[in-house]
């Protein structure tokens, strides 16, 4: 394949992943962070403590969750539609990685939330603290080391779960190596789109890091 | 719920220095027969925390309760600030029934109540300004407001150096300063304090007593604490209750409580203290009665008038026996000079005779151990 065809090519499909990749987690973050604060406070004695509610909304997560999510994505076909409008494209595809990231976050943020010290809750309660601000200015500011490497962690899995959607006419750059590296026998395709996707997982993993340490003050020296 | 959002009547301010005892009418915190009962961890039994609890701590003192780990102490300053609710009986603080509040008069009450904890609590996020601030904003407050409110605290807890650095970065004990500097914050009328110098080392155990003393008496702040160390209700203390198996067994003045303890957690409690315990070798070979030829072990103690002067010489002259001192001290209880020694002397009548004469006649307080060779 011609070079210029090539990288407009993996041009194209960069940016269709990362339109797919950015909306998806944004969407799946707003709605699986207080899943996940919900989590991690709904248990026994706890901050919301609703244990029923607490067990439902995790066995919920736990279905969504070990539902394979090629089988996912077909499965929602009707809700997808119902939603986008349509089953194909890439807007389409946003439908079940959402769905496939909000309780991937949820749990995710449920574990980040737990490591905060049950004392920091004991003695917000005892300044006169709401739950409300016990939860943004306590349990979020004190986890958000936790939280940033959770969502780290979530993009490069929307990553990986984006090369899946080609099924449903996704695009995106697992779509194109599938098509032309694999289908048409075009190797350069395949090995271009390798090294564009450990590219991309590698800028977002450094970025999360570098943002979770200087968020992290829990280990400085003086 | 005005007693909580308008400050009380103005109470007679103590003068700096002298001892605040219950100034105004109302008890700071009244517990009523105060029951706590948890269920335990196999769900099926009951653990009795509080069995049953009538004490009342005054207004503008230091008071502090004592006991073993399990006895039922944390649990009881919890109720002080609704962190824990009675199974039956009521805490009132300041006449107020902290369980009949809702959960809105509950968190102005909290605010009204400022607490120190063993472990600091300190949010690692956040600077030690931000610590102390954060009270504040909970509370509301303009960030002008904040900012006023906060610098002074900094100085005052001696961390002007120190406001832009994070809890990871200070000691234990600077970390103790900002958890009093954000207690303080929101102007609380009582402090609780629960094991706070349990995780410090002797010596700024004893900075962070003396900052909780100068609190109490500069700004006149009722301190309620809780502890498992004699050395700390010794040190800060005018008054002291002790807490065995949920159930208040002695209270009173530190210095009456210290110096005649009549239940045996206190004096079990206070046996760790150097110079009140009798080396074993003498405690093993002590007998309740005396036979002939015995001597007599006796502890004198010295209190008051009867600290400051030279009576021991006094004592050996009268006594015309030899006296032989087995072991003593000399300390101080919640401010008060305190001298306990142990002597022994023959337990001929005539020599005893004289010895009784002595001290009724110089109101010298005596405790027979026992008699032994």
């Amino acid at each position: 394949m011609a070079p210029d065809m090539l990288l407009a090519l993996l041009w194209k499909a960069l940016v269709q992943t990362v339109h797919m990749v950015t909306v998806a987690g944004l969407i799946g973050t707003l709605i699986g962070l207080p899943i996940g604060v919900f989590l991690a406070n709904s248990g026994k004695g706890e901050l919301f403590a609703a244990p029923m509610v607490n067990r439902i909304v995790g066995l919920v997560v736990n279905a969504t969750r070990s539902t394979p999510f090629i089988i996912l994505v077909v499965a929602i076909i009707p809700f997808t539609r119902a939603i986008a409008g349509t089953s194909i494209g890439t807007s389409a595809a946003i439908v079940p990685l959402t769905l496939a990231t909000i309780p991937f976050v949820a749990r995710l943020i449920e574990a980040a939330i737990r490591e905060v010290d049950r004392g920091l809750i004991e003695a917000a309660r005892a300044m006169g603290a709401s739950r409300w601000q016990i939860v943004t200015k306590v349990l979020i500011a004190e986890a958000r080391p936790g939280i940033t490497l959770a969502l780290t962690l979530t993009l490069v899995s929307l990553i990986g779960y984006s090369a899946m959607v080609g099924a449903v006419g996704g695009g995106g750059l697992g779509d194109l190596g599938i098509r032309y590296g694999y289908q048409r026998f075009m190797p350069e395709v395949m090995a271009a789109v390798v090294v564009v996707l450990i590219l991309l997982v590698q800028a977002v993993q450094s970025a999360g890091d570098a943002l979770a340490r200087r968020f992290d003050k829990r280990n400085r020296q003086s | 719920m005005d007693t909580l959002s308008d400050p009380p009547p103005v109470e007679p301010r103590a003068l700096p220095g002298a001892p605040v005892l219950g100034t105004a009418a109302t008890p700071m915190v009244a517990f009523r027969g105060v029951t706590k009962r948890f269920a335990d961890r196999a769900g099926q039994g009951e653990f009795v925390a509080l069995a049953g609890v009538d004490y009342t701590v005054p207004k503008g003192a230091i008071t502090g309760i004592i006991g073993r780990s399990g006895a039922g102490k944390s649990t009881l300053i919890r109720l002080v600030n609704g962190l824990e609710q009675p199974t039956s009986g009521s805490v009132l603080v300041d006449g107020v029934d902290v369980g009949a509040l809702d959960e809105t008069n509950l968190r102005g009450l909290r605010r009204k109540v400022g607490m120190i904890f063993q472990h600091f609590n300190l949010l690692s996020s956040r600077t030690v300004y931000g610590n102390i601030a954060l009270p504040l904003e909970i509370a509301g407050l303009s960030r002008a407001a904040i900012k006023a409110r906060v610098a002074p605290l900094i100085d005052l807890v001696g961390l002007s150096d120190k406001a832009g650095r994070y809890p990871a970065e200070l000691s234990g004990g600077q970390k103790q300063r900002v958890g009093i500097a954000r207690a303080l914050a929101t102007e609380p009328k009582l402090l609780l304090s629960d094991e706070a110098t349990s995780a410090l080392d002797p010596e700024t155990t004893q900075s962070i007593l003396d900052l909780l003393k100068t609190i109490n008496r500069d700004l006149g702040l009722t301190v309620l604490l809780i502890t498992h160390e004699m050395e700390v209700v010794k040190s800060i203390a005018s008054e002291v209750a002790v807490i065995d198996k949920g159930l208040i067994v002695e209270s009173g003045r530190t210095f009456d409580v210290f110096t005649r303890p009549r239940h045996e957690t206190t004096r079990a409690l206070l046996s760790g203290l150097p110079g009140t315990k009798l080396p074993d070798a003498i405690t093993r070979r002590l007998k309740a009665e005396g036979s002939p030829g015995d001597r007599i072990y006796t502890r004198l103690t010295f209190f008051g008038a009867t600290a400051e002067q030279p009576l021991i010489a006094r004592l050996m002259s009268e006594l015309g026996a030899e006296v032989n001192i087995i072991t003593g001290t000399i300390d101080e209880i919640a401010g008060e000079p305190y001298g306990s020694l142990v002597v022994s002397y023959s337990a001929d009548p005539a020599v005893l005779a004289r010895a009784e004469a002595f001290y009724a006649q110089t109101g010298l307080s005596t405790e027979v151990l026992g008699y032994g060779a």
